[in-house]
């Protein structure tokens, strides 16, 4: 059968989500970021939420997230998206907020405004790329990089003697009790992305239905901080960082 | 017996040739040019294999930059006499 | 209507003020000696009537960061700290200047550097107007000299900064924010809908509507031409502000042989000082700039070629004194008095240091 045959409307079953515009993503070939970019755009597509969405950009690679998803956004100081999403939801109780943070950003300069937003119960939704690493400064060890793993400032890898554990703080978050919503995802599969897309759908409308503070991980793979291909970053995802930040819910209510 | 098939369209292009479609393809559809590149210098992906295609759309899930857009049909075979 | 008296805090002052004026949201974190504002406006319970936030932060970074957030919604908000919790916001206002967000910003000086002393100061005075934070922005600063003033910059401070879009800042000390007086709280305004904020500022990040493009707002930009020619356009609205918002007061200075030039709690001080001075013959005058940023810099080169000189009364070791230097350009003596770390001077010792210039 050629092409003619079956293109169309009616065979269509995937295409680039509407609210993703044409503007070519800087992000490296085979990053995670994308993949959860197009999750985010075609849930609050999906809920037709698009007018009443305000999204908050971390610093990181993640910086120019605006460009790329036709919503209103604000792009923060490095760490405050949550402080900065704190007051957008508070001044705006009927706009869906939520903020989308690296491990940098969430876990090590912004620890604090993730905590407290968290446990006053915002009613907003934290999209959280835990990659291991700072990808847009060139792959210097993050609060998340594994033991042992090799970066820029621990090239002979993350000793937890001198440099701590990676800080597992969705588990932290899940415990208190202004949250919701904390799981953690990956999008390395195909099934593991239509996971991932349910719970940011969960996170949004918990948001929306101010039940208070949602929290979705998505455990990535960045191939040019870990000096990989693609391939074989998401398989060393896989292999490592899942035993580690094992996927699931840890919270859910 | 109803068959299914699908389609890829490859927007060649923008596609950074990551191959990560290319592994998550369950029926073995999706390769990465050899040789050809785009005007980046990427070896973007094509459909080696069409008529394998069953239009599960993992590739495009899977695909960080949207490069990929699937189509799926059913057909309906005749019988064999 | 019978005119509406009370007697307050110069910090209580600023709460009710912002109430009346229909501000949309208070971003704070308690400090010394300004935690009257917080206190006041949780007590006010704004959230009940006219639907003000107010939100004790957990730290001056996240407070200035939802001042951020909120304005970046054309939402009118405000944060206060003192002088080491300025620092912690310095960051942040950066970021506000250069998204050209409008917001309100109070900082109760006490004297530093370091932890320093919870008694008051003006040594924030460099901090404020020539910088504090990184790159090339300005604050339009407000320096009020009595609680009446603290209650009526607060609409000036939020006015000028939607007028231009750029943060205003109102710099006062220990002195002024704890200090009771009478003071005639402005008339209760009406917040803003949503439709109105949307129209006043179209650059607002409240959801995108079908008939405009996204709004977005970030401060980074990696092209340097583009990059210089955002601050090209911020110098050409702070030149419009230098132009159109400088303000100062002048008390006896027509006749006057010298000079005192002072702000806030200060010029406070100088009122006296000019009263003793004038009792024992003594031709003084007080300029005392209202704007330290935009500074009144033209008046004073205009009374440079009058008097024989100028004494700038500051709490701190000599800050304004320099800009004052600037402004008069060497056409005569410009001498500085100060006292240090919370020492706040009487009308007696700033004329003893006067007749030393004489």
């Amino acid at each position: 059968m050629d092409k003619n045959e079956l293109t169309g409307a009616e065979t269509l079953v995937y295409a680039k989500p509407r609210l993703v515009n044409d503007t070519e993503m800087h992000y490296c070939p085979g990053c995670s970021h994308g993949v959860v970019h197009h999750l985010v755009a075609e849930v609050i597509d999906e809920l037709g939420w698009a007018e009443k969405t305000i999204g908050v950009s971390p610093v990181g690679c993640a910086v120019f997230a605006h460009k790329y998803v036709d919503i209103d956004w604000q792009q923060a100081a490095h760490g405050r998206a949550p402080a900065v999403a704190t007051a957008i939801k508070r001044l705006n109780p009927d706009k869906m907020v939520f903020t989308y943070q690296g491990d940098g950003d969430l876990a090590a300069i912004g620890t604090a405004e993730t905590i407290h937003a968290a446990n006053r119960g915002e009613n907003i939704a934290i999209i959280f790329i835990n990659n291991a690493i700072y990808g847009m400064t060139g792959g210097q060890m993050a609060p998340t990089t594994l033991n042992q793993m090799v970066t820029t400032t621990c090239p002979e890898g993350r000793d937890p003697r001198i440099m701590g554990n990676p800080l597992k703080i969705v588990d932290m978050l899940a415990l208190l009790d202004g949250v919701c919503l904390a799981t953690r995802q990956s999008v390395h599969t195909a099934a593991a992305v239509k996971k991932t897309k349910r719970m940011i759908k969960l996170a949004f409308e918990n948001a929306m239905a101010n039940k208070g503070t949602s929290i979705v991980e998505v455990v990535s793979s960045c191939n040019a901080g870990w000096r990989m291909n693609p391939v074989d970053a998401n398989n060393w995802m896989a292999e490592n960082m899942l035993s580690v930040f094992p996927v699931g819910d840890l919270k859910n209510l | 017996m109803a068959k299914v098939k699908g389609y890829v369209e490859v927007n060649t292009q923008r596609c950074k040739g990551c191959n990560l479609c290319v592994v998550s393809c369950p029926a073995d559809v999706l390769e990465l040019q050899p040789r050809e590149v785009n005007d980046k210098g990427y070896h973007y992906v094509y459909m080696k294999n069409p008529d394998d295609c069953i239009g599960c759309a993992n590739c495009g899930y899977v695909c960080p930059d949207a490069v990929l857009t699937v189509y799926r049909k059913k057909i309906e075979e005749k019988e064999k006499v | 209507m019978s005119e509406e008296i009370s007697l307050m805090k110069g910090n209580e002052a600023i709460a009710h003020a912002a109430v009346r004026y229909g501000a949309d949201g208070y971003f704070g974190y308690p400090i010394t000696p300004q935690s009257e504002i917080i206190e006041t406006l949780m007590e006010l319970a704004p959230w009940k009537t006219t639907g003000m936030i107010v939100m004790q932060a957990e730290s001056e970074l996240a407070a200035i960061n939802m001042v951020y957030g909120g304005a970046g919604c054309g939402k009118a908000v405000m944060t206060s700290s003192s002088s080491t919790g300025m620092s912690l916001k310095m960051e942040g206002i950066s970021y506000i200047a250069a998204g050209e967000l409008p917001c309100l910003l109070v900082n109760v000086m006490r004297g530093g550097p370091g932890l320093g002393t919870i008694q008051p100061s003006q040594s924030d005075y460099f901090q404020t107007v020539k910088g504090g934070g990184h790159g090339d922005y300005r604050l339009i600063t407000l320096a009020p000299y009595s609680v009446q003033e603290m209650a009526d910059f607060v609409a000036l401070g939020f006015d000028l900064a939607f007028k231009y879009r750029t943060p205003s800042m109102i710099l006062t000390d220990g002195v002024i924010g704890q200090m009771m007086e009478k003071v005639r709280l402005p008339e209760f305004k009406r917040r803003r809908s949503e439709e109105e904020i949307r129209k006043q500022c179209p650059w607002a990040t409240l959801g995108r509507t079908p008939d405009r493009a996204p709004n977005f707002l970030t401060t980074l930009e990696m092209d340097s031409s583009l990059m210089e020619q955002r601050n090209i356009h911020l110098q050409a609205k702070y030149k419009e502000i230098q132009q159109n918002e400088v303000r100062y007061q002048e008390v006896l200075c027509d006749d006057a042989d010298y000079l005192l030039v002072a702000f806030g709690s200060a010029a406070r001080i100088c009122l006296k000082t000019v009263d003793l001075a004038r009792a024992e013959g003594l031709k003084v005058g007080l300029l005392r700039p209202i704007t330290l940023w935009p500074f009144p810099s033209e008046i004073l080169e205009k009374y440079a070629s009058k008097v024989k000189g100028m004494l700038t009364v500051e709490l701190n070791a000599g800050q304004m004194v320099e800009d004052v230097r600037l402004a008069v350009n060497g056409k005569m003596p410009v001498e500085h008095y100060g006292r240090l770390g919370g020492i706040v001077p009487t009308p007696d010792h700033v004329l003893e240091a006067l007749k030393k210039l004489i």
